[in-house]
Order: C-alpha cells, then structure tokens, then sequence
C-alpha cells in the first residue's frame, strides 16, 4: 500500500507540530501571568482617536 | 516595561467587512438549501423532476454552503478581526486577504455548479472534484501565510488562546484535505479515490469527523473565547482552563473518527478505540462550555438585554449539548439504535444552527457596529431573531429525536412469537415519520426566516452608518525571539506540564498511525477474495451515475452484524466484498432502505420501473422520479480511461479488458435489454443509462453473500 509511505509520516509529523509548538509555548514563557493576558484582550482595541476622546 | 519606540499601525478592516457581508449571503443560500431539500423529504414532489434539483444533488450542496460557505466565511471574518487586535498587527499582506476572500467565493460558486451538474466524488463533506480540492489547499494554504506572517509581526508577546484554537485549525484542516482528497483523476471533473472499500471508510470518516471538529468546532472555540469576553467586557473565567481545554481537545479530537462506523466492517478493535476517545471528548468539552458560560457570570442582566450575548450564551449552551449527545451517540449500544437515523441528522444540527449559527450572529451584531461605528439599527428585532432561531431549532432537533428513535427501534422491531420482524416493509417505517419531516421543515423555515431577520437588521445599521476615519493604533515593537523551538539554549526545558505534554503528543502520532495503518496494511483486511470479481465496464459505469445522483444520502451499502438488520437485508457486509469500491458508497443515513444486497433480489423490470417512477413499485415511497436515465446515454467511450485509471490503482483488469471495454459493455447491455424486452421496453433503450445503473443494482452484494467472514469476527475475541 502506497498510502502509507503519505499516512505514516504525515500523522507522526502532525503530533510532532504540537510537540514543538507547546515547547516552544512554554519555552518563550507564554504562561507566566495568566490573569494580565486574560486581561488584556478586553483593552485591545483602544484606538488614539478613542483614547484621545477619553482625555 | 522596557520603553521600545511606539509605533503606529492601522488594522486592515476592510477585509473583515468583505468576509462578514460573504457570511450573511452564505448562510442565507445555505439555509433556503436547507429548507429546499427537507421540504423534498415531506413530499417528493417538490424534486420537481429535475436533475439539479433532486435531493441527492442539492443535499451535498446544503452541507458543504453550511459548513464551507457560511461557517467558514464566518471564520475567516472572526480570525482576521481578532488576529490583528490580538496581535496588535495589521495583516501580513493586503493582497494576499483579497486573493484569500475572492478565491474562496471563487471555490464556493464553482461547488455550487459542480455539485449540481453532478460533478461530486461521493465522499461526505468531501464532494468535491479534483481540480476544486486543489484550488482549497491553494487557498487554504494563502489563509496560513497570511496568518502565521501576523502572528510573526505581532507586537503583543503573548499568544492568548484563541490563536491556539486558529493554529490547530490551520494545520490539521490542511493534513485532513489533502490527505483524504487524494484522487486520481479520470477525466476534468471525474476521478477515483485512491483508497479503496474499508481503507477509504475510515480515511474518510477521519477527515469528516474531524472537519466537524477543526472546521466547526475549534476555530469557533478560538472565537468564542476572543469574543465573548469582548462583548461582556470581561476575562474569560479561567484562562487556565481554557489553556487546558485546547491542548487536551486537539490531542484527543483527531481519534474520534472512527465512532462513524461502529458495527461496520471496520475492524472492532478501532470502533472500540474510536468510541472510548469519543467518550473521553465529554471532559474537555464540557471544561470549555463551562468556561464561556461562566464567563458572563455578573452580567445575566446584559444577557437578557443584548441580542449579542444572548446568541453567545445560546450557542455555548448548545455546544454543550451537541458535545453530550456525540459522545452518548458513540457509545456502541447507542449507536446500535440512532446510526442510519435522523437523530443524527438532528444531532448536526444542533451543532451547526445552534452552535456555529449562534456564535456567528453573535460575532455579527458584535463586530458590525464596530467596524461601522454606529449602533445596532434595532435591538427588539435582534431579539424576535432569537426566539424565532431558538423555536425553529427546538422543532427541528426534537422531531428529530422522534423521528430518529421512532425509525430506530421499528427497524429492530421483533414479533417474540414468531421471530420475524414486526414492520419487514421498509416503507412503513418511512410513511410513520413523514408527520415528522413536516415539523422539521416548518422549524428549519424558522431558521432561515430568523437569518433573514438578521441580515434585514445588519443591512440597516450598515446603510444608517456615516463615513468614518481609519483608526490609529499604537503599540510599541516586541525584541524578536531570542531563539526559536529547541534552540533556545539559556533556559532548561523544565516542568512536569512539559513532560506530560510530550509524552500525549507522542501517544497521538503513534495512536493516530496504529489507527489508520493496520487497515492499510494488513492483508486480512484488504485480502483478495477469489469469489470478489472487479466490477464490469458496464457496472462501472452505473456504480458512477450512482454515485452522480448522490443515491449515498439516502441509502447505505453496510448491513451491520445484527439479527433484525439481516433478516431485513440479507448476511451482514464484510471488508473483502469493498475492495474494488473507490470510494466506498456505506452512506451514513437509511431513509431508504440499506441496498447493500440488493442484487437479483428483484427483476431488472423493478428496477426500471422504480427509477422511472418509485411509486410503481412501492406506492408510498418518498424517493424522486430519475426520467434523465432514461434519455441520457451512457458514455462508453469513456469506459477504457475508467478502467485503466482503476488498473493503475491496483484493480486487476487486464489490457484486453481494457481494451475490449467498450465491446463488454454493450454486450452486458444487450443482456440487460433482452430482458426488458420482455416487459415491454424498446431495444432503442440498450444505451441508455438507466441500464447500466440496473447492471450495477443488480451486482450489488451477489458474490459477497456466501465468502467466509475474515476480518470482523476475528476481532472479538
């Protein structure tokens, strides 16, 4: 079966992906202040003209 | 902080505007789709006689505008709105977002055609032909440049846990297409799977169980926890756990497929697999409801007043229940009952309406006065929007749930006197849930009117919006990572949560491959059986117009190992009898019967006239008239490209059957017609393609009735 010379790799490569990308998540200190980062998002958008308007 | 220079950017809205106006229309044409073939289902009338328009054609329409069309333009409008906000980055490239918008509309009105003219690959959710599904991956692969180029230029350090959900979106849909669409192509718009029988099963059933998971369910997640904290201006109620909802849910999604074919000829240790997978699914699920509904904790007076949060608290609520019912539907003695039933139908629908419809409308009356910067043009019309969604949706999913248990257990029905069954016509069990198809309809009439409230809504606020400056933004630049994956040299990788996650992911590739190999490789599964012959030219050529008219949303080919199911259809299907089939035509729902052994079970002459009119043979039959077969000529010329393509693929045919393809034909043709001569049908009629759909009917199921059982039995001990 030729499939599995595509199957094989491509699911042992799709695991190794997460692999890498949760390492490297955890290796560049994404999840080192969890409460700011929730946080942030609710402020992403304040735009100078907004925060102009605020003043 | 360190004090890097501010720097000022501008958002790319104006794409976000182009994929958010693309949802309204999309959804819209995919609802009326909808309400089009269910309103087929209550009278068959409404088939209308015409190719397009029969409801094997128009029902792979409805799913794939659902879920490719609206949803996916719905996802491409939240990703790139909260990407750059997130990001704190204008997209990668201007160019590259048009290419990836129009392109996309290109796709969907090239499906439309396509699938209508009846162009499909009869692979669920996967219908379309070759030439789309590489125009998907082109595309597919513009959205990740794009994607992966803001998330480089970003200026906001962290990653928050939506782009986690978009990540896993982006390469595991990319492996999913590309792995399941593999093809070999015959003809512009033709071409034959290159997995065969059992193998292509559960290919494709790891692609379609995982499109509902990474196509409608993790980007939506992503969504859900960018903007339903946005529109309570609130955080998510925990981050950690949302944290711990993504990484456990995409290292046990991608094992779930298999839960499609419980009591198939798939080998029972990977149904078993498939189902304990889908069962464990319930925690990470049930987290993440839990987490978005928590999340409007403190604000349930807004939910009552804002349209917005309304749709959002509805659709996270449904989340929930569709990610309660799936996994109760995987468990074998569940399935045993609700498989082939319109509970499933009313399962999917619970996630598509109620979920990915939900959050959508709440994203729109979100997102729109934002980027219009004007106020919702009205609220209370919001609000009839909601009720008239959530009563439409009610009726659908529960004459759903009648419907599907009601079919369900009339098909197991056993007299205990005599031991037959109690309803052995098919159609009994059809005409008892008719009354039902009629409750869905007028529910699913809801839906669409629902959405054509909120589009009316969305257009006015747009038109009353006055013109408006681009906005500014400033952030300041982040240093660039000092290194990238494992080369980071200055910091130990340290911690158990590292340990542990490594250790998952190692499970799932290695999981993922003794899932799918052993079917691919095995020779039990995939043996040659001296008494399966590889179909006739002519058989071929019914066995494609089969496949054309989308019989396989109607009627499957897998009797399960049961005693009512085989009493009803005959010895139950085994692997050996689908080697030659690409792709393999088991179907997921009966609303006709099963026609996996129907072969010489009737005379060609019932045959023929059942496609002219079904109600000659069977007077309540729902199924449409099929006239076209009747004045359409079979293309034999074609045959010889067929069968050698076939022959590349490992079928055996010979060169001088290749060769002599078009001489078999006929011959098997003027067999057929001599006996239709006899009922009265003309000679002139020997080329027409009804007769080569009989010579494909009438093979279905024959050879494989008396062969030894070699792969699903063994399993059990």
């Amino acid at each position: 079966m030729n499939i599995l010379i595509f199957l094989i790799p491509i699911s042992i490569l799709l695991g190794l992906t997460f692999v890498a990308l949760c390492f490297w998540s955890i290796n560049n200190e994404q999840y080192e202040d969890l409460d700011l980062n929730a946080e942030k998002i609710i402020f992403d958008d304040e735009s100078l003209r907004r925060l102009n308007d605020d003043k | 902080m360190t004090t890097s220079k501010l720097e000022s950017f501008r958002y790319d809205d104006k794409i976000v505007k182009f994929f958010i106006i693309a949802t309204m229309v999309w959804g819209a044409v995919a609802m009326l789709l909808g309400v089009t073939i269910a309103f087929q289902l209550a009278d068959w009338r409404l088939n209308l006689g015409l190719e397009w328009m029969t409801f094997g054609r128009m029902r792979p329409l409805h799913t794939n505008a659902a879920i490719f069309a609206f949803a996916g333009n719905g996802i491409f409008a939240g990703v790139y709105y909260s990407m750059q906000r997130l990001c704190k980055a204008r997209l990668f490239s201007d160019k590259l977002s048009r290419v990836h918008f129009w392109g996309w509309q290109l796709i969907i009105v090239s499906a439309a055609i396509s699938l209508l003219s009846g162009a499909t690959t009869g692979k669920e959710y996967a219908e379309l032909e070759w030439p789309i599904d590489i125009a998907i991956t082109v595309i597919w692969v513009v959205f990740a440049v794009n994607f992966f180029g803001t998330l480089f230029n970003r200026r906001e350090k962290h990653i928050y846990v939506a782009i986690w959900f978009y990540i896993a979106t982006i390469i595991t849909v990319a492996v999913l297409h590309i792995v399941n669409s593999l093809e070999f192509p015959v003809s512009f718009m033709k071409s034959y799977s290159i997995y065969a029988g059992v193998q292509d099963a559960l290919v494709q059933w790891w692609y379609g169980h995982n499109a509902v998971a990474f196509f409608l369910t993790t980007p939506f997640l992503g969504l859900m926890y960018y903007f339903i904290p946005k529109a309570a201006k609130r955080p998510v109620y925990s981050y950690r756990l949302s944290i711990i909802h993504f990484w456990s849910l995409v290292f046990i999604y991608i094992w779930a497929g298999p839960h499609h074919l419980l009591y198939s000829s798939l080998p029972n240790w990977v149904q078993t697999l498939g189902m304990v997978f889908s069962v464990a699914l319930w925690a990470p699920s049930w987290g993440g409801m839990i987490n978005g509904l928590l999340t409007l904790r403190g604000a349930w007076d807004q939910v009552r007043r804002e349209p917005m949060l309304k749709f959002m608290a509805a659709a996270v609520t449904f989340y929930g229940m569709a990610t309660f019912e799936g996994p109760l539907l995987s468990i074998k003695s569940f399935n045993s009952l609700a498989h082939y039933t319109d509970w499933i139908v009313g399962h999917v629908h619970s996630g598509t309406i109620g979920w990915n419809y939900f959050l959508i409308a709440g994203i729109l009356y979100y997102l729109v006065p934002q980027l219009w910067r004007t106020k919702i043009y009205s609220k209370e019309l919001g609000q009839m929007q909601f009720w008239t969604a959530t009563i439409g949706l009610a009726l659908y999913i529960v004459s759903m749930w009648i419907a599907g248990v009601t079919q369900g257990l009339m098909w197991r029905a056993v007299e205990p006197d005599t031991g037959n069954l109690v309803y052995p016509h098919f159609i009994e069990t059809v005409v008892r849930i008719v009354p039902m198809y009629w409750v869905r309809a007028i529910g699913g009439t809801l839906v669409l009117i629902s959405f054509i409230m909120m589009i009316y809504n969305l257009y006015k606020t747009i038109k009353n919006a006055g013109e408006h400056e681009e906005e500014v933004f400033q952030a300041p630049a982040i240093e660039k990572s000092k290194g990238f994956l494992f080369f980071k040299k200055h910091r130990e990788l340290e911690g158990l949560p590292l340990i542990f996650t490594i250790l998952v992911v190692i499970a799932i590739g290695v999981g993922s491959a003794i899932e799918i190999i052993p079917s691919l490789v095995s020779t039990k599964f995939i043996q040659k059986n001296e008494a399966i012959t590889p179909y006739t030219p002519l058989e071929l050529a019914g066995r494609d117009i089969y496949i054309r008219e989308g019989c396989y949303t109607c009627h499957s080919q897998m009797i399960r190992p049961m005693a009512a199911e085989t009493m009803r259809y005959g010895k139950y299907s085994k692997a050996a009898e689908f080697v030659y089939d690409r792709p393999f035509q088991w179907g997921s729902r009966r609303i006709g019967p099963d026609i996996a052994r129907v072969g010489g079970k009737y005379p060609h002459m019932w045959h023929y006239r059942h496609m002219w009119d079904p109600r000659e043979v069977t007077l309540d039959s729902i199924m449409p008239k099929y006239p076209w077969l009747f004045s359409k000529k079979t293309d034999y010329q074609v045959l010889p490209k067929k069968l050698k393509v076939m022959a590349a693929l490992g079928v055996p045919y010979g060169s001088e059957q290749i060769e002599n393809a078009v001489a078999n034909a006929k011959e098997q043709a003027e067999e057929i017609i001599a006996a239709l001569e006899e009922g009265g049908v003309e000679n002139k009629m020997k080329d027409k393609q009804i007769v080569a759909l009989i010579a494909y009917l009438q093979r279905l199921g024959v050879e494989g009735r008396d062969i030894e059982d070699e792969s699903t039995q063994e399993e059990e001990e």
